[in-house]
């Protein structure tokens, strides 16, 4: 289980906002560290958001995006006090799903 | 060496720079001091007691961009005759060395350990060689450094110096001094010099 | 920028559809922002200019709204031996305005009979009104990877509530006009194994440090510029950044000891700083490299 998002979503005439803060080391696989070493590829590759049993967002990223990715994306509709989850899997096969109040 | 010269231009020095630069202002320069002793810390290798100006410190900062040529001649003067030339006479080292060198910026920070060798920290103001495109321009461009100057002995021995102490050819220039406040060793500058003026190096390309 | 509008009311199947119309309209809209910002042959664009059409087309989401978000707890939340909250800190426009109050830091403060910045301000509440000892503040004064500052996360709400308004310090009391003074002396104290002053890097135009432009602060437009980009996330660290840590690393790299936190030498030079920003719109907080 990779480490915890920090996520806030609000609505306002019947469109949530939701932003998400990713928290992952996002290596492209072609940095070296200190010894000349080469470091490994390691980053997420899919990102979902879903409402109420429906994918609200979708996105594949890859070795561009960097560490701790920040990302915010709307859509329509959504309740507040309902619950908004958003969840990513790496190219390791780790994962993490969290989840926050849609707030009003 | 204390001749008459030099005292009067000590005692010039002191008469000019306790004169006030305009009326009340003493009170605000004494109390930014007061102020700057009292509100640093030890952290790391980086002392408290770095805040205390030598007299070239004190007389760059009073006068800021107003220096007069007099003074700035004498603090030039006082800089030159503090400089330790190479014992052996030699000012060429290895410029390979001397690149590694011009790239680093390590040393002296509190995030920097005693014992790890500092860098010369060139790039951060210069053009140096004319394959790296990530340099400064606090200073002026050196690409092309000894193919423009020649390198006979008066060019290296010049280069040396002007690593050692930048002040010792203009007063209040923003180069560091490298030789005189010990940030690089003797071996180090002249690698800087070799960097420099050897054809072979890079910025000679 | 737009990602992608889905109503949750629509089936699965025609969401699907919508998701791959939206996918193509999302290229276009991002291929059209690239071709508008005429990307066009090496040598017709500097450096400088491509560096400002990135920062705009970042600017529309910042990291830092979460330390600004977390800033807001902290303020409203009942903390410390006194068990209060900061709801009435007076930060200069009366008790518990927070709304503009940035745009007019450092003050004179009549209760403490000195000029504070807003870190200095913020630690006066929390020591007073909260009973949080001051060597606890001090003792995490910035954002870690490991463990956000308190302090940080306060003054990047309390500046967020400042974006928009024009910067209008005074220096009209004696002791801010003197702070002001000192500072400007500051700025200009060459000291330490390198000879360096806050000057050494800021005070010409057009340089730049490696790669790194770096404004002229004794010339107003690049002060205001500066100024009111503080403080930022720094994406290259990944940490909302204040302040008081941006002048605490000047000095780390001009080889100088380290300057108290809060202290009058950081609150005086923040104010020449800050009035030589008078005038700017305040933007932060910011988003930088």
């Amino acid at each position: 289980m990779g480490n915890p998002m920090k996520i806030r979503a609000a609505v306002a005439d019947s469109v949530t906002e939701v932003k998400i803060l990713m928290q992952h080391e996002m290596e492209t696989g072609l940095r070296k560290d200190a010894d000349g070493v080469l470091v490994p590829a390691w980053f997420i590759m899919e990102v979902k958001a879903q409402y109420q049993g429906r994918t609200v967002f979708e996105a594949q990223f890859a070795q561009s995006v960097s560490k701790n990715p920040y990302l915010v994306f709307r859509f329509k509709g959504g309740d507040a006090g309902e619950k908004i989850t958003v969840s990513w899997v790496d190219n390791k096969g780790d994962s993490r799903s969290d989840e926050a109040m849609i707030a009003a | 060496m204390m001749n008459a010269k030099y005292m009067l231009g000590v005692a010039l020095t002191t008469v000019v720079m306790t004169a006030p630069v305009e009326a009340g202002t003493v009170d605000l320069d004494a109390k930014t001091i007061e102020i700057i002793k009292r509100d640093f810390q030890d952290k790391g290798i980086a002392k408290a007691d770095r805040v205390n100006q030598d007299e070239l410190q004190a007389t760059c900062s009073k006068y800021v961009d107003k220096l007069p040529d007099k003074i700035k001649s004498q603090l030039e003067a006082g800089q030159m005759k503090s400089i330790k030339w190479p014992s052996d006479g030699k000012y060429i080292g290895d410029w390979k060395a001397g690149e590694i060198l011009a790239q680093s910026g390590k040393g002296m920070t509190w995030s920097d350990k005693a014992d790890e060798p500092a860098g010369g920290n060139c790039y951060n103001c210069h053009q140096l060689s004319s394959k790296e495109i990530a340099y400064g321009t606090i200073g002026p461009s050196l690409l092309h450094y000894g193919k423009t100057r020649g390198n006979g002995v008066d060019i290296q021995r010049y280069t040396y110096g002007r690593v050692y102490n930048a002040k010792a050819y203009s007063a209040c220039a923003n180069m560091p001094r490298f030789g005189h406040m010990g940030i690089l060793t003797e071996a180090q500058i002249k690698d800087l010099v070799a960097l420099l003026l050897d054809p072979e190096s890079p910025v000679n390309k | 920028m737009e990602i992608a509008i889905i109503s949750p009311s629509l089936s699965w199947g025609e969401q699907m559809n919508i998701s791959k119309v939206s996918t193509i309209i999302l290229v276009s809209a991002l291929m059209t922002n690239y071709s508008s910002h005429v990307i066009a042959a090496e040598g017709d664009v500097s450096d400088s200019e491509r560096i400002a059409q990135y920062r705009e087309m970042i600017s529309d989401g910042n990291p830092a709204d979460f330390d600004e978000m977390a800033g807001e707890e902290l303020w409203k939340k009942v903390a410390g031996p006194k068990q209060a909250s900061l709801e009435k800190c007076d930060l200069g426009k009366g008790a518990g305005v927070v709304k503009g109050a940035y745009a007019e830091l450092p003050r004179y403060f009549k209760d403490t009979d000195k000029v504070q910045d807003l870190e200095s301000r913020l630690m006066t509440c929390m020591t007073t009104m909260q009973g949080i000892p001051e060597a606890e503040i001090i003792s995490h004064p910035f954002n870690t990877e490991k463990n956000k500052s308190d302090i940080t996360e306060l003054a990047t709400y309390v500046v967020g509530q400042s974006k928009g308004i024009k910067m209008a310090v005074s220096i009209d009391h004696p002791k801010e006009k003197e702070a002001y003074e000192i500072g400007k002396r500051i700025f200009d104290y060459r000291a330490g194994p390198y000879d360096f002053a806050c000057s050494t890097c800021h005070g010409t135009s057009h340089v730049r440090i490696r790669m790194q432009d770096l404004a002229n602060l004794k010339v107003k437009k690049d002060a205001q510029a500066a100024y009111v980009s503080w403080p930022a996330y720094r994406v290259s660290q990944g940490l909302t950044r204040s302040f008081q840590w941006r002048l605490n690393d000047c000095f780390r790299q001009q080889r100088f000891p380290e300057p108290k936190f809060a202290s009058e030498v950081t609150v005086d030079l923040t104010m020449f700083l800050a009035v030589s920003a008078n005038g700017a719109e305040y933007a932060g907080p910011g988003l930088k490299r």
